[in-house]
């Protein structure tokens, strides 16, 4: 009898003499806890996807508390979490801006075509592997999807070979822009511009052998525009999103039907 | 010095707690995903693991043998190490907050790996079987273990990475390929028997 007593009573006096030191060192090592950031956090959809510019939610969140970003960086959340956001805070968000990723590539089957018959395995990744993809514009893209395999709401389709994005369901979460092997998308503000839909960084001569629709870098555009919004760089033409006012010029100068207008609504 | 070397090499290769003890087979299932996380788990189950032997040692020998109380062990042990593992965790949050966000879920886990109390459980084992294994030994065989544990982990996070981009067959996708590379891996480690003891005699 007086073992058991003695085994329950060792136990005890171990149990309680660790709980104290864990209620001392709980003391000693106290790290005072920002509540205002948790509470953000959790109004914060939990996507982690960095869309915002800060490392996941809870990087977003801590300076949202400390007044160093501003609401509306959140895509995935969109307007109801920059509404709640405003709530909280007591501040005021105007015309928050939200972002949908694009496809910067237009070669279909009809534009481009296949420089092999590729039986590997079916994605961009593993295609990538084989003498720097399938398809005869080395950047163009491969149409095996990797973009929307990590999509989770359900928003990029391959059609005739080259991904494309429905600006509707996309939360502009940039994890396919994260899984492009091509490096094709982007992630564009969700308003009415023109957009160049490729990405060939070769000469105008070479890009006309691999795709109908290829930019050649030919200027017409850059002349066109009356705010000067489009530049050629590296050999493809580049329309700069804060200039763009949409209105189409450049679209209508265009030979090569590279540039589209982008009108999410 | 020899023999303390001929521990720390036989707990990485021959004993591997792993690959050759299957113990914490869940964390090795579990987190050796990414390399990243992989090494992170495997430092901090390191670190764990010594710890638990620093403490669980001098109790068991001081404190239940004299008393006759060994039955006792497994009952102290988990108790030391779930007190020890969150001592650590306050302690990390306050003076390493990176390495602290950089472990994170993984830290709590460990309470609850059975490696860790493999480990303070098979160096006492160890002790009574060989008088001259005492508290120095029993620590480098913990360090040993924990090294163990991170090369078994880094290497099957490489593994994992490779059959990732491999096109396995549906029926096997996911855990069952999983299981069928573990234990080819674990098969290659039975290579290592015999070795420690004829590198260094």
């Amino acid at each position: 009898m007086n073992d058991i007593i003695f085994a329950v009573g060792l136990v005890s006096a171990i149990g309680l003499s660790v709980g104290l030191i864990l209620a001392i060192a709980s003391a000693v090592f106290f790290v005072p806890k920002d509540e205002k950031a948790e509470r953000i956090q959790e109004i914060l959809p939990g996507a982690n996807c960095g869309a915002c510019g800060f490392s996941g939610c809870s990087g977003y969140a801590k300076a949202l508390s400390e007044g160093k970003a501003k609401v509306g960086l959140c895509s995935p959340g969109g307007a109801e979490v920059a509404q709640k956001l405003d709530d909280f805070l007591g501040t005021k968000s105007e015309n928050v801006e939200y972002k949908v990723a694009l496809v910067h590539c237009l070669g279909s089957f009809d534009n481009t075509s296949n420089k092999m018959n590729y039986q590997g395995i079916h994605s961009c990744s593993s295609a990538l592997q084989l003498s720097g993809g399938v398809g005869s514009c080395f950047y163009g893209c491969m149409g095996f999807g990797d973009c929307a395999k990590v999509c989770e709401h359900d928003a990029i389709t391959v059609c005739n070979g080259v991904a494309s994005i429905n600006p509707e369901k996309c939360v502009g979460c940039t994890k396919c822009v994260q899984a492009c092997p091509k490096h094709l998308i982007s992630c564009v503000s969700k308003r009415q511009q023109a957009v160049v839909r490729c990405s060939n960084c070769d000469k105008g001569a070479e890009t006309r052998k691999v795709c109908k629709t290829g930019c050649i870098g030919c200027m017409r555009c850059v002349k066109a525009c009356p705010k000067g919004a489009v530049r050629i760089e590296n050999f493809h033409a580049i329309v700069d999103p804060e200039k763009c006012i949409g209105c189409g010029k450049c679209i209508e100068v265009c030979k090569q039907g590279c540039i589209t207008m982008f009108e999410p609504d | 010095m020899k023999g303390l070397i001929a521990i720390f090499l036989a707990a990485i290769l021959t004993e591997n707690y792993v690959l050759c003890k299957f113990l914490g087979i869940c964390p090795f299932l579990g987190v050796s995903k990414k390399l990243g996380t992989a090494f992170g788990m495997s430092v901090s189950v390191t670190l764990v693991m010594v710890m638990a032997t620093a403490a669980t040692w001098p109790i068991y020998t001081y404190i239940l043998v004299p008393k006759n109380m060994e039955y006792l062990q497994t009952l102290v042990f988990i108790l030391v190490i779930a007190a020890l593992v969150q001592l650590v965790e306050i302690i990390l949050k306050k003076l390493i907050p990176p390495l602290y966000n950089a472990l994170g879920i993984y830290l709590p886990l460990i309470t609850t790996n059975c490696a860790v109390l493999g480990v303070t459980m098979l160096v006492i084992e160890k002790g009574q079987a060989d008088a001259s294994f005492g508290y120095v030994q029993s620590l480098v065989n913990a360090f040993g273990a924990g090294i163990g544990f991170l090369v078994a982990m880094v290497m099957f996070a490489g593994v994992r990475e490779r059959i990732e981009h491999c096109d396995v067959p549906e029926s096997l996708k996911g855990l069952p390929i999983t299981l069928v590379a573990a234990s080819l891996v674990s098969l290659s480690f039975m290579g290592f028997t015999g070795v420690v003891e004829n590198l260094l005699a």
